[in-house]
Parts: C-alpha cells; sequence; structure tokens
C-alpha cells in the first residue's frame, strides 16, 4: 500500500532571522521538498512615493537614505544624478570624485553585511564577526565625513554637504591597507571552505536568460554569466576614468549562476571597488564642494528616469516633473524589488533549507523593497 | 544601436495607428505614446525583432496625471473626475545597447491596460504594485493583487492624488 502525501503549505516569517528584514515566505511543501515559494511583501511600506509628493526635492533625500539602509550613500547618489540630468546641473569635478569613493566605500559596507549574513543564515557565524569589524571602519570614515554613521544626507542636489575631512585621504589609504589581507582572509574562512561549498555550489541555479526576462541586475545578474554593469555600460558621474574590471560568474565551484558564484561575485567586486577608490584618491582635484548646489530647486517640467549601480543592482528612479517645487510622481524600481520576484523560480524542487541559502546568495533589504 | 525616432519609425510602419505619437522636450527623456490595449503586442514586437532585441524592462511605473476635472463631493473632499492615469514603460536592450520609453495613457475612471507580465516576468510585481497605487487593472495578468498594501485593504489607491485616508482599517483608527 502506497503511503499517502499531500502538500503541506509552511510559513516562514514574517517574523524570521534569515529573512533579513519583515517577509513572509509561503512555503508550498512536499515532504522536504520546495514545490513552489509565494513571498508577501509590504511588512516595512512607509509610504516613501507618497510622502515625495509633498515635499520639496532637497527634503526627498533623507527619505531615499531609508529605503536601502545597508547603502544610503548609494541611494542618494542615484536621486541626485537624476535631478541634476532633469535640472542640467554642472558638477565641480571634486563633487563627483567624492561621491565616486563614497558609493564604493559604501558597496563595500553593504557586501560585507551580505556575505557576513549569509555567512551566519548557513551556519558559519565567525565570519559574520569578521565582516562586521571590517563595516565598522567604513562607518567611521563616513562619521568623520559627515557625522553620520547610517543615514547620511550627504549627498546633496549639486553637491555633497561637507568637503572631506582634512585625515579622510589618509584614513581611507590605511583601512585599504588594511582591508586587503583580510579579504585574504575572508577567502579562507568561508569562501573557499568545503562545507560552505557543499551548501551554496549546484543550489539556486539561475540561467542568464531566466534573470534578464525577471530583470535581475547587479552581483546576481553577473553571477549568471552576463557581463553587465551600469558603471560600465550607462557610465554615470566619472566612473569612465577608471581601470576596473566587471567580474562575471563562471561557475567555478559548480554551475554558472548559483549561490556560490552569486556570493562569489561580491567578493571580487570588493576588491574592484579598492581599486576605484584608490585611483580616485590619486586623482581627487581640489575645489569647492558647495558652489553648484541650487538655492531653490525648481526643475523644468518633464520626466526622467537615471539609475545607477547599487550593491544590490540597478537602482532607478523616475521623477515627473510639474515644474513646481514639489515632484508630481516618483517611482522608485528597487533592485531588491525586482531580484525577489525570481525567488519562488529559484526554490523549486530545492529543500527546505537550500530556501535560507538562495534567499542569502540574492541579498535583498526589505527597506527599499516595501519603500 | 537607435535612437527614439528610428525606433518610433519602425514601429509606426508596423503597427500604424497604435503607435499614437513621439514626444521629445529637452532635457526630459522623449517616450513614445502607444494605445493602452495593444501595449503587449507592441512589446512583443519589442523584445523579439533582432534589430530592436528589447530583451529587459527596467522598470514599469504608474503615474496620476490629475488631468481631470476637480469637484467637490458629499463631504466636502476635493476629488478628481475624468482625465487620465499614464504607465510608463522603460525599456533596454543589453545586446543593442539602445533603451527606448513608452507611455500608455488610459481613462481615469476605467483605467485598463494589457499586461505586458507574458512578455517580460519582470512586469509581475510591478503590475500589481501600480495596480495596488492606483487601480489600473492590466488585462490578462494572472494574479492582479494588491502587492504593498494589505490584501483587504478597501480604502481606494493611495498614490492617486485625490485620495483620502479612510477613517477606520478593521476597526483600528487610520489617521494617528
Amino acid at each position: 500500500m502506497a503511503l499517502k502525501t499531500e502538500e503541506m503549505v509552511l510559513n516562514m516569517g514574517p517574523q524570521h532571522p534569515s529573512t533579513h528584514g519583515v517577509l513572509r515566505l509561503e512555503l508550498v511543501i512536499e515532504g522536504e521538498l520546495i514545490k513552489d515559494v509565494i513571498p508577501h511583501i509590504g511588512y516595512l511600506h512607509r509610504c516613501f512615493e507618497k510622502h515625495c509628493e509633498v515635499m520639496t526635492y532637497p527634503q526627498i533625500i533623507p527619505y531615499t537614505d531609508r529605503m536601502d539602509y545597508l547603502a544610503s550613500m548609494s541611494n542618494e547618489f542615484g536621486y541626485v544624478v537624476a535631478m541634476e540630468r532633469l535640472m542640467g546641473i554642472e558638477l565641480p569635478e571634486r563633487v563627483e570624485y567624492i561621491r565616486v569613493i563614497m558609493a564604493e566605500l559604501q558597496r563595500i559596507a553593504s557586501h560585507l553585511v551580505a556575505l557576513g549574513t549569509y555567512g551566519a543564515d548557513i551556519g558559519a557565524f565567525t565570519p559574520f564577526l569578521f565582516c562586521f569589524r571590517d563595516r565598522e571602519k567604513i562607518l567611521n570614515l563616513f562619521e568623520i565625513t559627515c557625522g553620520a554613521r547610517l543615514l547620511y544626507n550627504y549627498m546633496w542636489i549639486g553637491g555633497v554637504s561637507h568637503d572631506l575631512h582634512p585625515d579622510f585621504i589618509r584614513l581611507t589609504k590605511a583601512f585599504i591597507k588594511e582591508f586587503r589581507p583580510n579579504l585574504k582572509e575572508l577567502n579562507d574562512l568561508l569562501t573557499f571552505n568545503q562545507i560552505f561549498i557543499d551548501r551554496t555550489a549546484n543550489v539556486g541555479i539561475l540561467p542568464a536568460e531566466t534573470a534578464i526576462n525577471y530583470g535581475i541586475t547587479g552581483p546576481n545578474l553577473r553571477a549568471s554569466g552576463v557581463n553587465w554593469d551600469l558603471r560600465i555600460n550607462d557610465p554615470y558621474s566619472v566612473y569612465d576614468r577608471f581601470d576596473f574590471t566587471i567580474p562575471v560568474g563562471n561557475g567555478e565551484k559548480g554551475t554558472v549562476g548559483d549561490c556560490w558564484d552569486r556570493y562569489y561575485m561580491r567578493i571580487l567586486e570588493m576588491e574592484e571597488s579598492l581599486k576605484i577608490i584608490e585611483q580616485a584618491i590619486d586623482q581627487i582635484p581640489d575645489g569647492d564642494v558647495s558652489s553648484a548646489i541650487p538655492k531653490r530647486v525648481k526643475p523644468p517640467e518633464g520626466q526622467i528616469y537615471a539609475r545607477v549601480e547599487n550593491p544590490r543592482g540597478e537602482l532607478g528612479y523616475f521623477i515627473v516633473s510639474n515644474g513646481s517645487l514639489n515632484p508630481a510622481r516618483v517611482k522608485v524600481r528597487a533592485p531588491s524589488f525586482v531580484n525577489m520576484e525570481v525567488f519562488g523560480e529559484l526554490c523549486k524542487g530545492h529543500l527546505v533549507a537550500d530556501v535560507v541559502a538562495i534567499l542569502g546568495s540574492i541579498d535583498i533589504v526589505l527597506g527599499e523593497i516595501d519603500r | 544601436m537607435k535612437n527614439a525616432e528610428e525606433i518610433f519609425e519602425i514601429l509606426k510602419a508596423k503597427f500604424g495607428e497604435v503607435i499614437i505619437e513621439l514626444i521629445s522636450d529637452k532635457p526630459a527623456e522623449s517616450y513614445i505614446t502607444v494605445a493602452p490595449l495593444e501595449i503587449d503586442k507592441v512589446c512583443l514586437f519589442l523584445r523579439d525583432e533582432d534589430e530592436l532585441d528589447f530583451k529587459s524592462l527596467m522598470n514599469l511605473s504608474g503615474v496620476d496625471d490629475a488631468n481631470g476635472e476637480k469637484v467637490k463631493d458629499e463631504n466636502d473632499n476635493e476629488i478628481i473626475q475624468g482625465g487620465t492615469l499614464s504607465v510608463f514603460y522603460h525599456l533596454e536592450s543589453i545586446n543593442q545597447k539602445h533603451k527606448i520609453t513608452l507611455k500608455v495613457s488610459t481613462d481615469r475612471d476605467n483605467p485598463e491596460v494589457a499586461s505586458v507580465e507574458e512578455v517580460w516576468r519582470a512586469a509581475d510585481w510591478h503590475e500589481r504594485e501600480a495596480y495596488d497605487m492606483f487601480g489600473i487593472k492590466f488585462l490578462n495578468h494572472h494574479n492582479l493583487i494588491r502587492i504593498l498594501m494589505p490584501y483587504d485593504w478597501e480604502g481606494g489607491y493611495p498614490l492617486r492624488k485625490d485620495y483620502q485616508n479612510p477613517e477606520f482599517y478593521k476597526g483600528m483608527k487610520v489617521p494617528y
């Protein structure tokens, strides 16, 4: 006599340590096998887009910080790039270089959280502490720059709020010198650890075609073997002046586009970011960082879509201006929001324990999914 | 790599009336307006035609144009009657390295737009969000339910310009 089997629905979250925020996953399982995953989002919805419509353009910047709270600098960057294009503001060179340095430091800080928590999610707790130790140093750099450690309100339309601290260059150089060996340490500890590879290689494979159709961007797309990075392919700011490469997944430990590839892209990207910061520090010109900040931000009527390469992918701002002091519409194309869509697809046919491994490898931030 | 004018000409030759016009006013981006119920066919063509090759949808965004007539309802709140809601589509080709923006406008009182979810899976959640926030109905969407607001939210569509907070949600007072 055959045993009777039936599908079961298991709720994971909204409060669950490995969902990186408040996310509910409805798992349809048959025994240990995942049949389907339905993500339920919206628990952190704070009406960002509605708020924007009643605020002036500069007032929106602190709110952008709070979307992807692990990469606040990058969020501001996208918004100010969009506004400057809409208003046609020419920036002093020094501002561009400062922004690039900040955005790349932020990329490293954000990736460190992603990698550390990923390790913690699947049972390696020590790397988490190593990562946070290094991230702390970056937060210190931000603190001497603008006084805040997480939510900066640093990049303003047409400039930045403060010039670099006199010690900033020296401390950043010291940080890079310290951090390079730490990266190798992290590789020894986690990346090439056989237990970690067994948990992540050949799990949650995302083929390139599916990734593009789902609109996946950032390290997740590159892990699938697509060489696409907005810093090179649609350059903004002064990224075209630096020499760096875009790491692309090649299935070194398993299949192209598996969890290990997505993890490893972030390690490689941190090295590239270090290169960019070094070059930017060498080239940074003198100048006034607030000379181009407009007294009144009143863009002409029209609409613009501008995007930057956030640590998690393409962060786009769609801004509709009706010629007044408040925007008529601000829509944020949050990378995590789009990357999350493919999640159910990735999980099908895997085990319940793999759900956590796949979710961690996508690296979502619920703050920007729900906005 | 093609610019907006060239893409407009190709679409106009293929679809005729469905493609309404190309609007370009600097410094804002230029965009092509399309009939709302035919947008799915236009998008499928844009995706599969080799010289266009728009394999990815960057962004899909609902907009309330608020161009209707402003009237007072029985509670003396200002509401908008008539006018249009719009949807913007930002497409991109990774291989051909070009971009294009499409816009559809639909009747505000009965907003219906053909879904492009079958063309790009990325549109699924974006369309649900536009439905959630503006009440735009995407025809043939397989699962058009609210996404950010609670599933049983009955207070209307929050990003419409004449949205009023409901007083209560499930017995809880809403304005705090």
